[in-house]
């Protein structure tokens, strides 16, 4: 059957949004790693390590952040309006450390930084945890529902025209109160200080560092896997939010176990993350001195990023509503229901050809300033450092 | 249920505390960029260490006013959701393109080169450096004319189509939209305004050397200097230029503004530009029989020269513009505000009735009704296609809505264009003085240092007036502020506005502590002493 140019529009952007949004918590490594600040830097010359080598690295994540914004803004726009303007607590703590960590690395060695260098290393500790936590618990709703009700008959009413709102007072702090929710974002928090333990065993130049990611990575792993495992569990043994053809939600037993089955390629996708997550974590973390040391990074991230990628493709493809209402199963977001025109997603359709070319600046960019391991002896031989 | 009026204005206040915040910032990170780049590219060309030393304190003080440049930066683009999520929906399909674009292209930009810029020095060849302080500059600015396409649309929406099913706009011209002459102009009015800052900067903390250190920092302040004071004369001259073609466009797409910042309650012919005066503040409607000013001075035919580019040419003031029944530039009656209110009203109510007749569509089957639902349908369409250019003005319930703030348009406008004027001059004497060797007199010195704080009022006036100005409107004539915003409890908002201003002025006042501790510290001249 030949898709729809509009479908496949609405797919393909679905696709890059989930892109995106894998990238993004794959880049969580830089929070992750900043919440071991005070475990794995054990004294001010670890800390400034740990600091100087995620800081090297934070614009990324920070600014994946936003252009995952942007682009769900520009391909779904009634996501954005819906769920910022509604679950407005929820994305404003999340904002407001990621505030705090932006400063942080500029500001906490400098002179005159008024709060002190332990205030500006507690902020970035706080966006360490706060954020992987409530990102995870954000993108848990996709699969557990949210409480909104959205109205477009609203916009006639002249004295209240708001289209869309949350069904309670809370204002998307309700998220936390789903056990789930919480589950998934405490996976995330444990997988992004994995993937921060990785990175400074290839990063940082220091055995005492390497050590202590290493116990991080024995210990935290199967903390990861009980939280991720349970979610996941969850979501293919309970109901999920389906749609009719005619746009028509409702609930239905196994959905996303469904969404599996019916999609082998998601499938493989999903389980290929999986097996590169655990393989560089055994690299790194379990076995001793091999031919792939140091580089459990690139497997994790790589698995990371396909894992993400393929639980968002299982929430929005095959018939799904991605971001459904438990107020109003009818109000639930689908990508066909909630993305822009044609017109719009043709157009930036061809802007997202130029994204291969952004990737491959950064890479050759970062390449040629990273060729080695941040030490001790380079930090004190360079200006430039946090 | 009706919205609380509060919450429009919490979240007016928070959206404008936040960009007044942000904008502290980006001026500097774009005039410092090119002022330390033509730096770099001195070193570069001649290989005299003294410029890669004089470019990497400039970076230095870069560095720290970028880093929280990006922190504020990250609110704004969100606020667009969190606090005025109607607007996202209503014009998300336009609107949304942008800020993605500016993630893609510009975000990645700065944050990939800047990291090459700040610790590549000793890693990567000297003209991979330059270009990546070149590209961190260049991003910036990319990124500079993707929000500010953003907010041009806003001022002047062009290049879309509402659509009844969806009940939104839907773009059908991306290159209008990118490059509408609106956009155009106020890129080049606020990104070369910005070298202006940039270049006072730089001048004042050079300047700051001079009086304070003397001859030690003598060579490094008076190359700064002079680089400076060429940039900032030519960003000047051009400022002023795109200023007058942005009036020349407020004139056109947003008379109300225009009128606003004139103090304008009645318009006519031959029309003069006050260049100073003092409002009459009992002065509130145009026909309350007040006096408009206690004191004014006008410049004769002004002000109908520079919106209509002809001395005697017509400019509309708040009466004509709310009673209508003037000539328009293409030939046209001007429509009264009851008009427009009563056409924006149809249109609304055409979209509600659209609504319910595709519900009923979508469930008829009788060939007779299906046809008669048809041809209802297209009755709405057509009205709403008729009214859609006053869609927002079915929203507003009192014309006295539709005027601007009119003393704090009024003067604004005069401080951005008198501080404007001023440092024109102030760099034409910098310029000289510098080049002649002549940049000695402590007095100078101290003019430069206290011409900082003027330089970011008359930034943060300039965006006053545009933003201010274009009140009540999320959308020029399309969109009013109270139509935009997200349902929530105004107390929420008031929360985070507190808290936010809390955070910005924290982190401002640190900013500012480590900025001075720097200057106060030094660039690395032991080589040139």
């Amino acid at each position: 059957m030949i898709m729809d140019t509009y479908v496949f529009l609405q797919h393909y952007w679905w696709a890059v949004v989930s892109l995106l949004g894998a990238i993004l918590v794959f880049l969580l490594f830089v929070q992750g790693g900043n919440s071991l600040l005070f475990c794995v830097g054990k004294d001010d010359i670890r800390k400034q390590l740990v600091i100087n080598s995620t800081g090297r690295k934070w614009e990324f994540t920070f600014t994946t952040l936003v252009t995952f914004g942007g682009a769900f803004f520009a391909s779904f726009p009634l996501f954005y309006s819906t769920s910022f303007g509604g679950a407005y607590w929820l994305w404003m703590i999340i904002l407001f450390t990621f505030v705090l960590q932006a400063v942080s690395y500029e500001f906490q060695s400098k002179l005159g930084n008024l709060l002190g260098k332990r205030t500006y290393r507690m902020f970035l500790v706080i966006n360490g945890i706060v954020g992987p936590v409530l990102l995870g618990g954000a993108v848990a709703t996709f699969f557990t529902g949210s409480n909104f009700i959205v109205d477009k008959g609203n916009l006639t009413e002249l004295s209240m025209p708001v289209i869309s709102g949350w069904a309670n007072a809370s204002h998307g702090l309700d998220a936390l109160l789903n056990v789930w929710n919480v589950v998934f974002g405490v996976a995330v928090f444990f997988l992004a200080r994995i993937l921060g333990a990785l990175y400074f065993i290839n990063n940082i130049d220091s055995p005492e560092i390497a050590a202590s990611s290493r116990r991080v990575l024995k210990i935290e792993t199967p903390l990861f896997l009980v939280f991720f495992l349970a979610f996941f569990i969850r979501i293919l043994t309970g109901e999920g939010f389906a749609v009719s053809d005619d746009g028509t939600v409702f609930m239905e037993q196994y959905k996303y176990w469904h969404n599996f089955l019916e999609m082998p390629v998601v499938t493989v996708v999903f389980l290929l993350g999986v097996l590169l997550l655990l393989a560089g974590i055994v690299v790194d973390g379990y076995l001793g001195k091999n031919r792939f040391s140091g580089k459990g990074i690139f497997f994790s991230g790589f698995g990371t990023v396909l894992v993400v990628f393929g639980l968002l493709l299982c929430a929005g493809y095959n018939g799904t509503a991605y971001y459904p209402s438990t107020a109003d199963l009818q109000s639930s977001l689908t990508i066909a229901n909630s993305c822009s025109s044609e017109f719009t997603l043709k157009t930036m359709a061809y802007v997202s050809i130029l994204v291969p070319f952004v990737i491959a600046y950064i890479v050759y960019a970062w390449k040629s300033i990273n060729s080695k391991k941040l030490s001790a002896k380079e930090l004190e031989e360079e200006d430039e450092k946090y | 249920m009706e919205l609380d009026l509060n919450l429009i204005d919490w979240s007016r206040a928070q959206f404008a505390m936040t960009a007044i915040y942000h904008w502290l910032f980006v001026p500097l990170t774009l005039g410092l960029s090119l002022i330390m780049a033509i730096m770099e590219t001195v070193y570069y060309r001649t290989g005299d260490e003294f410029w890669k030393r004089t470019a990497k304190f400039w970076m230095k003080l870069f560095g720290i006013n970028f880093a929280i440049g990006v922190a504020t930066g990250i609110i704004l683009e969100f606020e667009f959701g969190t606090n005025w999520s109607n607007y996202s929906w209503f014009v998300g399909d336009i609107f949304g393109a942008p800020l993605a674009i500016e993630g893609i292209l510009a975000f990645f930009m700065e944050a990939t080169f800047v990291a090459v810029m700040f610790f590549g020095w000793n890693k990567v060849g000297k003209k991979f450096h330059l270009a990546s302080t070149w590209l961190t500059g260049i991003g910036a600015a990319i990124s500079a004319w993707w929000i500010l396409v953003a907010n041009s649309w806003m001022q002047y929406p062009v290049g879309m189509e509402f659509n009844p099913e969806t009940v939104r706009n839907e773009m059908t011209d991306f290159f209008a939209v990118a490059f509408s002459p609106v956009a155009v102009t106020k890129f080049f009015h606020a990104v070369i305004s910005s070298w202006i800052v940039g270049s006072v900067f730089a001048i004042a903390v050079a300047s700051w050397y001079l009086l304070r250190k003397g001859e030690s920092h003598k060579k490094f302040a008076l190359s700064s200097i002079k680089v400076a004071s060429v940039v900032g004369l030519a960003a000047s001259l051009i400022t002023l230029f795109t200023g007058d073609k942005s009036a020349y466009h407020v004139a056109q797409y947003q008379p109300m503004k225009l009128a606003a910042i004139e103090g304008l309650y009645e318009g006519g012919e031959s029309v003069g530009l006050v260049g100073m005066g003092i409002l009459n503040p009992d002065k509130q409607w145009y026909d309350d029989g007040e006096e408009e000013f206690l004191v004014d001075f006008k410049i004769p035919y002004g002000l109908s020269y520079l919106a209509t580019r002809d001395a005697n040419g017509y400019v509309p003031g708040v009466k004509e513009l709310i009673e209508g029944g003037y000539t328009l530039a293409d030939g046209g009656m001007a429509l009264s505000v009851d008009e427009k209110m009563a056409r924006g009203k149809a249109a609304v109510e055409a979209m509600g009735a659209y609504r319910e007749t595709s519900k009923a569509l979508k469930t008829a089957s009788d060939s007779i009704e299906v046809a008669l639902l048809k041809n209802d349908l297209a009755i709405y369409d057509e009205v709403i296609d008729e009214n859609m250019e006053y869609f927002g003005y079915g929203y507003i319930g009192d014309p006295k809505e539709l005027l601007p703030n009119v003393p704090l348009n009024f003067y604004a406008f005069r401080v951005m264009v008198i501080l404007g004027a001023y440092f024109i001059l102030f760099f034409i004497v910098s310029s000289v003085l510098s080049f002649k060797g002549r940049y000695r007199q402590k007095w100078l010195q101290w003019i430069a240092i206290i011409s900082l704080p003027l330089v970011y009022l008359c930034s943060q006036a300039g965006w006053i007036v545009a933003e201010a100005g274009r009140q009540p409107w999320a959308i020029q004539d399309l969109m009013p502020v109270g139509a935009a915003v997200s349902n929530l409890p105004a107390s929420s908002v008031q929360v985070t506005f507190f808290l936010f201003l809390a955070l910005f002025t924290i982190l401002l006042v640190a900013e500012i502590g480590i900025m001075l501790k720097a200057i106060k510290k030094g660039p690395d001249l032991e080589q040139d002493r």
